[in-house]
């Protein structure tokens, strides 16, 4: 909580324009209209957007390492944020829908179909995380082609598309929070209860049986869950990948396997690790920025390489 | 000189299917030289040969100037009208070639990867070659507004750099199938962000050429290009069929092929080397065209119903596919409106649905 805390102020306090240290604290409490004041209002917008989203991705991941029984799962490489981002991109596109409680229904659609088609192409039951992945990626590939073509049809959407389909928190303002903040709200609340149950799942499907869990019913919510987190997260800030790959590891590395301390501890930590990410970009490319899908991506990468590479991890 | 004499062997399908038919093997002999023809085989590829040349020379028939197939037939002998001889030759007979050239190397490629992976779903474009080649070629539009040929350049660059980073990270005391799709897909997501940030750094025009350039399109090909690909498929094919023999062992795994005295990491890295060539050097000359490596090997090898890689329908069948895509797209869009890719990419999506239907019960995806 408190690296949360410091991560947060860090947000606030570093950014494109220099601003000493009192005037962010005077933007913070005592708000009267400067221009610097303006600066710290967007930027707070930002840092809670960064936390509500970077919450709802490590979250999905970790819920979504636990179903499928992976280590590799995530919402971006089993291509459920490239679901979200065609569904997007066919709203604003062919449908006019310009506003984000307009087409954040059109992501959670995108998510789930997606989720499902990734499911049933990976071998369902008897998806290994290879199958899983390859499956996530070839989907993505397609929807990416998808993607490109309405791209080059539309030169007003490749303006604005270009942007969104790296993964930024720059767009921030407090309505596009008000927007999805009732829809993550409500997925976080379901995964969290679903700790219990999914750890049953996690010994296998006959332990969990035996154990007395409802393994379907436990499956569509958990796939519900990660379903609105993703698509929201996704509709307010393009798709992001790695994070839901990172923090559970990251988390279970200290907590063990138990989902009751992992969920938790997703929550908290992957927004450190988005706004961190996010505040790099902002830092290593002054006065530009860096997107900060892009730098996830680059972090994450790396660690999903070095977890492949643990033999025990990748054939579990 | 001796005739052939031609045996005929009947024997059961490979992976101990005894429901299946058996199949027709000859042996073909002749004085010093003895070949194991599989002749559903050898009549698929033949077919499939003859459809490309048909596709091919639809094609030139096609555009915004229609010439009748028998007229491109005898401009292509030599003997039409000037301008038809113009446009045939100098306008459209590259593009074609072009098409064939990388199609064929698309889907050699495709099937190497493939069988090296033993996934049907390793092929180079979902393991990040193609990003690698994309990466390299934005690099050349966006920061140094490069020509064509320094674009084409970046783009085999890029390509041959992403396929050693991936070996180089999947290698851990020989590189299994598994690691080396996984870290191809791990290095995929990583230049594919960079790739992003690379198109949000362009101004709207550049952008504009690299999302063209980056859904493979066949455009505007002229003989610069075919040369290259020409010479390349020429050193390349002869190489990767030469040693196509250990790859048959090897997809029964690495300790079998070891007992029967392939040298697997050997064969693995040659036949790797020339499929990320093959890959770099396709994607240089008509940018990342989906799908056609990871569709073609499946399909050749529906229709042969053989076992083993199948690299000669692979590579035919990528051909036939590319330029049937290609027409396709000049046909349902209008001449030059929207580039192959969208096509293939179309087609990509089909096959994995196809896939979903047909293989998931099988369980061999």
């Amino acid at each position: 909580m408190g690296v949360l805390l410091l991560v947060a102020l860090a947000s606030v306090a570093i950014g494109a324009k220099a601003l000493p240290p009192a005037q962010v604290w005077h933007g913070l409490f005592h708000d009267s209209g400067t221009y610097a004041d303006v600066v710290i209002g967007d930027r707070i917008s930002r840092t809670v957007l960064g936390l509500l989203v970077g919450a709802a991705l490590g979250l999905s991941g970790a819920v979504l390492q636990a179903l499928t029984r992976n280590p590799l799962a995530d919402p971006g490489l089993l291509g459920i944020n490239a679901g979200a981002s065609a569904a997007v991109v066919t709203a604003i596109t062919y449908f006019g829908v310009t506003s984000l409680s307009g087409y954040v229904w059109f992501a959670f659609f995108g998510a789930a179909a997606v989720g499902a088609l990734v499911w049933f192409l990976g071998g369902s039951r008897g998806a290994t995380p290879v199958r899983l992945a390859l499956a996530g990626t070839a989907i993505s590939a397609a929807l990416y082609g998808y993607l490109q073509a309405v791209m080059i049809m539309d030169d007003a959407a490749l303006g604005k598309m270009r942007f969104w389909t790296v993964g930024s928190l720059a767009s921030a303002t407090d309505s596009t929070i008000e927007q999805v903040a009732p829809f993550l709200a409500v997925g976080t609340v379901l995964a969290l209860a679903l700790a219990r149950p999914l750890n049953a799942v996690a010994m296998g499907d006959d332990t969990a049986r035996a154990l007395g869990a409802n393994l379907n019913r436990t499956r569509a919510l958990s796939m519900a869950a990660a379903t609105v987190l993703c698509g929201a997260a996704t509709a307010a800030c393009g798709p992001i990948v790695f994070v839901g790959l990172m923090v559970p590891h990251a988390v279970r590395s200290f907590t063990g396997p138990d989902l009751r301390w992992i969920l938790p501890y997703a929550t908290v930590l992957s927004p450190v690790l988005l706004l961190g990410a996010d505040v790099l970009g902002r830092m290593v490319a002054r006065p530009a920025e860096l997107q900060v899908g892009i730098v996830t991506a680059v972090l994450g990468g790396p660690v999903f390489i070095f977890l492949v590479r643990r033999r025990r991890t990748a054939q579990l | 000189m001796t005739t052939p004499r031609v045996r005929s062997i009947r024997t059961a399908r490979g992976r101990g299917a005894p429901a299946l038919p058996a199949r027709r093997v000859r042996a073909v002999r002749t004085g010093g030289l003895s070949v194991r023809l599989d002749v559903r085989a050898f009549t698929v590829t033949v077919l499939l040969l003859v459809a490309a040349a048909a596709a091919s020379v639809v094609l030139i028939g096609t555009g915004d100037f229609p010439i009748p197939a028998g007229d491109v037939l005898r401009t292509l002998a030599g003997d039409g009208s000037p301008s038809q001889e113009f446009i045939v030759n100098d306008l459209r007979l590259p593009r074609v070639l072009v098409g064939l050239l990388v199609g064929a190397s698309l889907g050699l490629a495709g099937a190497l990867f493939q069988s090296v992976s033993r996934n049907p779903l390793g092929s180079p474009d979902v393991l990040g070659l193609g990003q690698g080649a994309t990466a390299g070629a934005l690099i050349m539009i966006v920061l140094f507004s490069g020509s064509a040929t320094e674009v084409a350049l970046g783009a085999l660059v890029g390509g041959l750099l992403t396929g050693l980073a991936i070996y180089l990270l999947a290698w851990k005391r020989g590189v299994h199938g598994y690691r080396l799709v996984l870290v191809g897909i791990g290095v995929s997501a990583i230049v594919t962000a960079v790739n992003g940030y690379l198109l949000t750094k362009a101004d709207l025009v550049d952008a504009a050429r690299a999302v063209v350039w980056m859904t493979g399109s066949l455009n505007g090909r002229d003989w610069a290009q075919v040369w290259p690909l020409l010479i390349m498929c020429a050193v390349l094919v002869p190489l990767v069929l030469g040693n196509a023999r250990g790859l048959r062992m090897m997809e029964m795994g690495d300790d079998v092929s070891y007992a029967l005295g392939v040298s697997v990491e050997r064969t693995r890295l040659l036949l790797m080397v020339a499929a990320v060539l093959l890959t770099a050097g396709a994607t240089a000359a008509a940018g990342p065209v989906g799908f056609v490596a990871l569709t073609a090997p499946q399909l050749a090898r529906r229709l042969t119903r053989s076992p083993g890689p199948n690299l000669v329908p692979s590579m035919c069948m990528g051909a036939t596919l590319l330029i049937v895509a290609d027409w396709a797209s000049q046909r349902a869009f209008g001449a030059d409106q929207l580039p192959v890719g969208v096509v293939t990419g179309v087609l990509g999506g089909v096959y994995l649905l196809w896939l979903l239907v047909t293989e998931r019960k099988a369980g061999r995806i």
